[in-house]
């Protein structure tokens, strides 16, 4: 007597997975509903949208002294917070590293690190025009607080994985320590170092224009106010003003990199990537 | 010169990797260890620099006792202890000569080495040393475009610019094929000859060790089990060092 049996289960039912899953589409409507979000809302946002991208143009540049001030400001805070940044990131970093450090060093500066990282840019710009009013000064200090927080963790995180071979070789020679850590550590981390240092003035640079939301001093200042006064056709200049710095500090940061790390000189900048590349290359054969 | 005594190191407690390690080194000629993986060969190396630290015992090198030295002492007693290294331990990144000058850490504040500013001297030593090691035009080029015979050229040339009077070499061919491994031997035996260092060597390779060695020790399981010149190394000998028979065939 022979009965049919069911053929074998390939696919294991995870009633888990599907509670999860069903558990988020629940929140969804459940938020959409608080947060009062409907299709209505975004069909009238839409028109009101068109109405006011329509005022944007042609976009305003008559009062281009004041933009030219804003960025001129903007720039300087990012570069001064950069710079400032890059500075004391390089020891907090070097200290939180837990492979060079004891835990009694390295701690306590990974805490001084989440701390920087903990807020906003903006968020901490608040506290510092709290702290020394209006002006660009908060700016840069709440970007170089933000700077120490992004490299700091990167480049602790950049000497954690270095090749201790290479660190006990110098140790063994009889070095003394600032020595070991000049010609052990840094070689192997400094490429790393400098692409963090352009991925934050690029970010730094961003994040200039926006501080002066709150009245920590830059461009952001001027656009908040042309915002409020409904000028939307100057809004429009400061806009594209802005993407034009953002692409330029763009540009700078990849040939900064460019010139650090792939070794290349200035004039191959101007030459096209592939030939560039090459170029590098050849140069290192030919030292052979 | 340099006299180990009752040299003993555990990683964990109650698992000695080194019991009771006693050997004394004349001032010349290569005293080359060999025996099996594991047994303690590298770590018997290292504790005489205090890359690793010794559980106990006492390591006499110039008239003082390494174990108890503090740091400071420690860093000067190093910088008369060359190394060369089984994976070579080049700085990649620098270059031939800056890895050469790294030599002189030692006797170079970290302030002047940071600026590159070691004195000309150093850096004529340099020069002269990459011609003997047989890389003359090579100072410029990273120590990662080389090749591993050069990289261990570019170690043994860091190691001697200490002006050491005694060379360690761990395994320092083991990464490199048989013929380079002939060259870089003899080019360490050369060198120390000619400057009158005394070298102990770690090798896994019994062949060159009795090639090129004045004295081998053999280690077993953490201990000396042999102790003589290279032609006293019977196959007997090597029996207990290694153990088993069969791989004498």
């Amino acid at each position: 007597m022979s009965t049919a049996s069911a053929p074998p289960i390939a696919f294991r039912v995870n009633w888990w997975h599907r509670a999860g899953w069903l558990a988020l589409a629940v929140y969804v409507v459940y938020a959409s509903a608080q947060l009062d979000v409907s299709w209505d809302r975004v069909v009238t946002g839409l028109h009101n949208t068109a109405h006011f991208l329509g005022r944007m143009f042609p976009p305003n540049f008559s009062r281009w002294e004041l933009l030219v001030k804003g960025l001129q400001e903007s720039l300087e805070i990012a570069v001064l917070a950069s710079a400032l940044g890059i500075v004391l990131a390089l020891p907090i970093g070097l200290c939180s590293a837990r492979n060079l450090m004891p835990a009694w060093i390295s701690w306590p500066m990974r805490l001084v690190i989440v701390g920087a990282r903990s807020f906003h840019p903006v968020i901490v710009a608040i506290v510092f025009v709290k702290a020394v009013g209006f002006g660009a000064l908060a700016g840069i200090l709440a970007l170089t607080v933000a700077s120490i927080g992004f490299i700091g963790k990167l480049f602790a995180e950049a000497i954690e994985e270095i090749s201790l071979k290479q660190v006990e070789a110098v140790r063994a020679t009889g070095a003394p320590f600032m020595s070991v850590i000049g010609f052990g550590v840094l070689p192997q981390v400094f490429a790393r170092f400098i692409g963090f240092c352009t991925y934050q003035l690029d970010s730094n640079l961003r994040n200039s224009t926006m501080v002066g939301i709150v009245g920590a001093g830059g461009i952001g200042g001027t656009l908040f106010a042309a915002f409020q006064r409904f000028d939307y056709d100057y809004v429009c200049a400061i806009l594209i003003s802005i993407i034009a710095l953002i692409m330029l500090g763009e540009f700078l940061a990849t040939y900064v990199r460019a010139i650090f790390i792939e070794g290349l000189t200035f004039a191959d900048l101007f030459r096209r990537r592939e030939r560039r590349l090459t170029s590098a290359r050849e140069r290192h054969l030919e030292d052979d | 010169m340099l006299s180990i005594k009752h040299l003993s190191k555990s990683y964990v407690r109650g698992k000695p990797v080194l019991t009771d390690i006693d050997l004394e080194v004349a001032a010349r000629g290569m005293t080359a260890i060999i025996g099996p993986s594991g047994t303690g060969k590298s770590t018997l190396i290292r504790c005489i620099n205090r890359l690793v630290e010794p559980t106990s015992g006492a390591i006499e090198f110039e008239g003082r006792d390494l174990v108890t030295l503090p740091r400071a002492a420690l860093r000067q007693a190093r910088r008369r202890i060359g190394m060369v290294f089984q994976e070579y331990n080049l700085v990649e990144r620098l270059s031939v000569m800056e890895n050469l000058l790294s030599g002189r850490l030692g006797y170079v504040s970290w302030w002047r080495a940071w600026r590159r500013k070691f004195p000309p001297q150093d850096i004529a030593r340099a020069f002269e040393l990459l011609g003997v090691v047989g890389l003359a035009g090579f100072a410029h080029q990273r120590a990662d475009s080389l090749s591993g015979g050069q990289r261990q050229r570019v170690g043994i040339a860091r190691a001697v610019m200490q002006q050491p009077s005694l060379l360690l070499a761990d395994e320092p061919t083991s990464s490199l094929d048989p013929k380079t491994s002939v060259e870089i031997m003899q080019l360490l035996t050369d060198i120390a000859r000619q400057r009158a260092i005394p070298v102990v060597i770690n090798m896994h390779d019994v062949e060159l060790a009795k090639r090129f060695a004045d004295r081998i020790v053999g280690m077993a399981g953490g201990r000396v089990v042999f102790d003589g010149p290279p032609d006293q190394l019977s196959d007997a000998v090597l029996k207990t060092i290694y153990g088993g028979a069969d791989w004498l065939q």
